[in-house]
């Protein structure tokens, strides 16, 4: 196994529903907000879109925490998506713990269109969060980490 | 093989002030796939629109990234600019360096990297991408409106002046609903019948317009533009074309003892009765709850009276079918039972009414003929008391957390009228707080306390016992400090309004989204008020929250000029990136069905082939592309992983993270 | 104890949330002692929320009502000026010293239908 590196920046995957959260995200953007450049935001239409199997792919390719964003409950632009998300991840977030992946590498977030700011703060600390937490093992492929 | 061209954009210094766009642009020219890369300073320009366009050609490119402002921004731009290039619009992607990169980022390498691997991300996403086409539903140019109040009539008239054809469906015997039942409105006093009744005979009379009363909405098929409705016709025992609403059978009728429910129950009505009588359509309708001929078999007067043969006891009830474009749900309101007040005493005291009850009282063609008499004693009441907010802004469980917003107006308009018309009578009202926003509104309560003397008492009842015939009214006066009792003869509960309760089957027949209270949700609450989340449908009148009468007939106006733009269109452009399952490996489960919010999913019998000249026939999910919203919820849902969204495949997604991931 | 103390013992003793009252007066039209009452119930709950604390604390009230809990029953707000009574008998109570029933004299004289809350402000009051 490596050793944690002295400027050890976590490589993070942020979903982003296209309605609130990526338009946050923007906002964040447009007010000059910032936030670490190891965030990397994937657009997806809504939080529910998103499938368990894409965080453990993340996880599985070196990810060290992931984000998912969503529209504040009850403010979904299709109805009812981020309550099937939130029931969704509070099981697979429960899993991953169980498998080693401390509850801190993962999280659910409500940022609307209008929160720029929000969007910004949560990621600041989340990215301090998972940097405490160090480099992630479980579940990688290490084949990706060790390098090409 | 993917030929994907990458085009930088410098946005003036947006970008490249943070963004090595030069070193951003070679380094992607070695990626797998690109053979095109450039850098310019401003993509969504004329000028930089043709350098995309030009190298689509000369390099044939079968896919585009962008890297670029917020694809909230120009992607729309871009994939016009694609397509008139000849290349898919959906062929198209944009990877996000200003906003989320190049803006919230000081290091020039910092920056850089990101935007190589945001670059690289959009570039692993196209090389997934599938030519995408927007589908087109034809639009059924009939619309449906459910509910004959003022908000139906209002929309349905003015869908019907534009050309189209509409048909109302009205659950009693008349159309009119509450409007018809009050005597003047608020704050000009005109008769409510005055105003209200020459639009129900617009309706009647209106070639456009299809009436079909006495009847319910049974079962909703099918999505915007192609709504397929079933309409229960009740059985009304008399024949609509030969009833001529002359009422010698509402005469004859030896069952009188019917509760007149147009009158709030305060007389009676025979078993075969017509509303009102300015009631449309002017036809009679049989209770058969109470008709001795249909309960007992013996009687048949009505139909031995009837001059035109229209009685028929044998009437079952019917079913209509009928396609719509559009519904219009315009379902209206009813006051809440008062069974949870029993400090008010309205269960035992005839003398304590509702103020629909006292709209009948004091109404021309009302029990009373417009003598405002107290229904104990027929009496003329010489106190009378009025009790605000009740029901309304409460939170204990009894009420409503609500405020039903028309009573403060309402009863400000009845203790005028009373103290205008018997100027001898004493009028108090307790009130919490008067709420009358509104042109007009505020001078027409300060009229009613300063110019006709009523008494506004800022406190609220705590109880209404009964003394010797007298109704003490015991209730806190908070700005003079006080308890005090009023012996009144009359005591009248501003009751607050609930939906009508048919609407949540409506809303589930539609899947309209309803809140906690049975109000209809609109779209958004400022910007789309008057459309449902579900496309196709509209709200007016209190079915989407209190209102008044000039608001109602504001909200079914615009309904009427939605659903106009809606039908006067050809065919629908439906969303490209929808659901769809793969037919293989769906087992039928109806998992995806259960969470779709738009009823997107049904179910077919497909024959599938096994080899062999041998066929089976299994069940599998199925989409429709004119009603899927393309949220994905679907795709995660399924256990098979049949279900997958076009635009955001999970392949794509997951070649996303594969690329950001990737060190 | 200071003012901050005090009014937050207020709150916590009553376990209502004065804030909720939309200032209906329906508790003091309710109210069977509202004559005798030199602060009136819906004063009770304003005075809470606005601090003044001096003029519950030197109330007269606290020794008339009933405890009959009917205030609390209407109140369209689910606020409890009853408890809000309570607790300022209680706090007033308890910076006298012995006045309190003992415990062990309590349960021969329990029966089932008596209210908890009436059986405690009851106590406070008869035991002068």
């Amino acid at each position: 196994m490596q050793e944690i590196k002295k400027d050890y920046v976590p490589n993070i995957v942020a979903f982003c529903c296209n309605w609130c959260s990526y338009a946050g995200a923007d906002l964040a953007g447009s007010a000059r907000l910032s936030y670490p450049a190891n965030v990397k935001i994937i657009r997806v239409p809504c939080s529910c879109r998103v499938n368990p199997s894409f965080i453990l792919k993340a996880f599985q390719q070196g990810a060290d925490g992931v984000i998912l964003c969503g529209c504040h409950p009850g403010d979904c632009h299709y109805v009812t998506g981020n309550y099937y998300t939130r029931r969704r991840m509070a099981l697979l977030f429960d899993f991953l713990n169980y498998m080693g992946i401390e509850k801190e590498r993962t999280r659910v977030e409500w940022v609307s269109a209008a929160e720029g700011a929000k969007f910004s703060a949560v990621m600041n600390d989340f990215v301090k969060t998972v940097t405490e937490l160090g480099e992630n093992k479980r579940l990688t492929d290490l084949r990706v980490k060790e390098g090409e | 093989m993917q030929r994907i061209g990458v085009f930088i954009c410098w946005c003036g210094s947006n970008i490249a002030a943070t963004v090595d766009v030069k070193r951003l642009a070679e380094a992607i020219a070695s990626e797998p796939n690109v053979v095109y890369s450039a850098d310019y300073q401003y993509m969504c320009s004329e000028n930089g629109q043709q350098l995309i366009k030009k190298a689509i050609k000369e390099h044939n490119l079968t896919g585009v990234v962008i890297g670029s402002c917020s694809p909230r921004m120009h992607e729309a731009t871009f994939r016009k600019a694609a397509a008139a290039a000849g290349l898919n619009p959906y062929m198209v992607e944009v990877a996000n360096i200003r906003e989320q990169c190049s803006w919230i980022h000081k290091d020039i390498e910092e920056a850089t990297e990101k935007a190589l691997i945001l670059v690289r991300t959009a570039i692993a996403k196209v090389r997934l991408n599938a030519p995408l086409k927007e589908g087109e539903s034809p639009v059924t140019k009939r619309a449906l409106v459910i509910g004959g109040g003022i908000a139906g009539i209002q929309a349905a008239l003015d869908i019907a002046d534009a050309g189209f054809n509409v048909d109302i469906v009205e659950k009693n015997a008349t159309i009119g609903g509450r409007m018809a039942q009050l005597d003047k409105t608020f704050p000009t006093l005109d008769c409510s019948a005055c105003i209200l009744t020459p639009k129900m005979v617009d309706c009647a009379q209106h070639e456009n317009i299809d009436i079909i009363s006495y009847s319910e909405v049974e079962d909703v098929k099918g999505f915007v533009g192609n709504f397929s409705v079933k309409i229960r016709k009740k059985a009304r025992f008399v024949d609509e074309t030969k009833c001529t609403g002359c009422k010698v059978c509402m005469e004859k009728c030896p069952s009188k003892k019917g509760l007149n429910a147009f009158n709030m129950n305060l007389n009676n009505r025979p078993a075969i009765y017509i509303p009102f009588a300015q009631a449309i359509p002017n036809v009679a309708v049989i209770d058969p709850e109470q008709c001795l001929k249909l309960k007992t078999g013996k009687c048949g007067i009505c139909q031995k009276f009837c001059g035109v043969g229209a009685i028929n006891y044998e009437m079952k009830d019917e079913f209509i079918e009928r396609e719509y474009g559009a519904i219009v749900v315009a379902t209206g309101f009813k006051p809440i039972e008062l069974t949870n007040f029993g400090e008010y005493g309205y269960a035992e005291n005839k003398d304590v009414i509702t103020s629909l009850e006292l709209e009948r009282l004091m109404n021309a063609a009302g029990p009373t003929n417009g003598v405002l008499l107290r229904p104990s004693d027929n009496e003329h009441p010489k106190v009378i008391t009025f009790i605000q907010c009740v029901g309304s802004r409460d939170v204990s469980g009894c009420g409503k957390p609500y405020c039903s917003k028309i009573c403060c107006m309402y009863t400000a308009k009845h203790a005028m009228l009373i103290r205008e018309k018997y100027p001898d009578t004493e009028v108090h009202v307790f009130y919490i707080d008067v709420r009358t926003p509104g042109k007009n509104y505020d001078e027409f309560y300060r009229r009613a306390a300063e110019q006709y003397g009523v008494d506004y008492i800022k406190g609220m009842v705590g109880k209404v016992y009964n003394e010797n015939g007298k109704l003490m009214v015991q209730g806190s006066d908070l700005l003079n400090n006080e308890q005090i009792v009023i012996p009144s003869d009359l005591v009248v509960l501003a009751t607050a309004i609930e939906p009508e309760p048919s609407v949540r089957k409506i809303a589930t027949l539609l899947t309209a989204s309803i809140d906690t209270n049975n109000f209809l949700n609109e779209s958004h609450p400022k910007l789309r008020p008057v459309e449902s989340p579900t496309a196709g449908v509209y709200l007016a009148g209190v079915c989407q929250g209190p209102k008044d009468i000039p608001e109602t007939v504001s909200q079914a106006s615009a309904c009427a000029a939605k659903v106009i733009g809606l039908l006067v269109k050809d065919s629908l452009k439906t969303n490209a990136c929808i659901a769809s399952p793969n037919e293989n490996m769906c087992n039928g489960c109806s998992q995806c069905a259960n969470v779709c919010a738009y009823g997107a999913i049904t179910y077919v019998d497909k024959e599938f082939r096994l080899g062999g000249g041998k066929t089976e026939v299994r069940r599998v999910a199925s989409v429709n592309p004119a009603v899927c919203q393309g949220c994905g919820a679907c795709t995660v849902t399924c256990p098979s992983g049949a279900m997958d969204l076009a635009g955001f495949s999970s392949k794509q997604i997951m070649s996303e993270v594969e690329a950001i991931c990737k060190r | 104890m200071d003012f901050k103390e005090e009014l937050a013992l207020l709150n916590r003793i009553s376990g209502t949330d004065a804030k909720k009252c939309m200032k209906c007066g329906k508790c003091s039209g309710r109210c069977p002692a509202y004559h005798e009452m030199d602060v009136k119930p819906h004063q009770f709950v304003s005075y809470l929320v606005s601090g003044k604390l001096e003029k519950l604390l030197s109330s007269k009230a606290i020794y008339s009502c009933l405890s009959c809990m009917a205030c609390v029953e209407r109140c369209p707000r689910g606020v409890a000026p009853a408890n809000v009574i309570e607790a300022v008998r209680q706090s007033v109570i308890r910076k006298q010293e012995g006045n309190a029933i003992k415990a062990e004299d309590i349960p021969p004289i329990i029966t089932e239908e008596i209210p908890q809350q009436l059986l405690v402000s009851a106590y406070r009051k008869y035991n002068k």
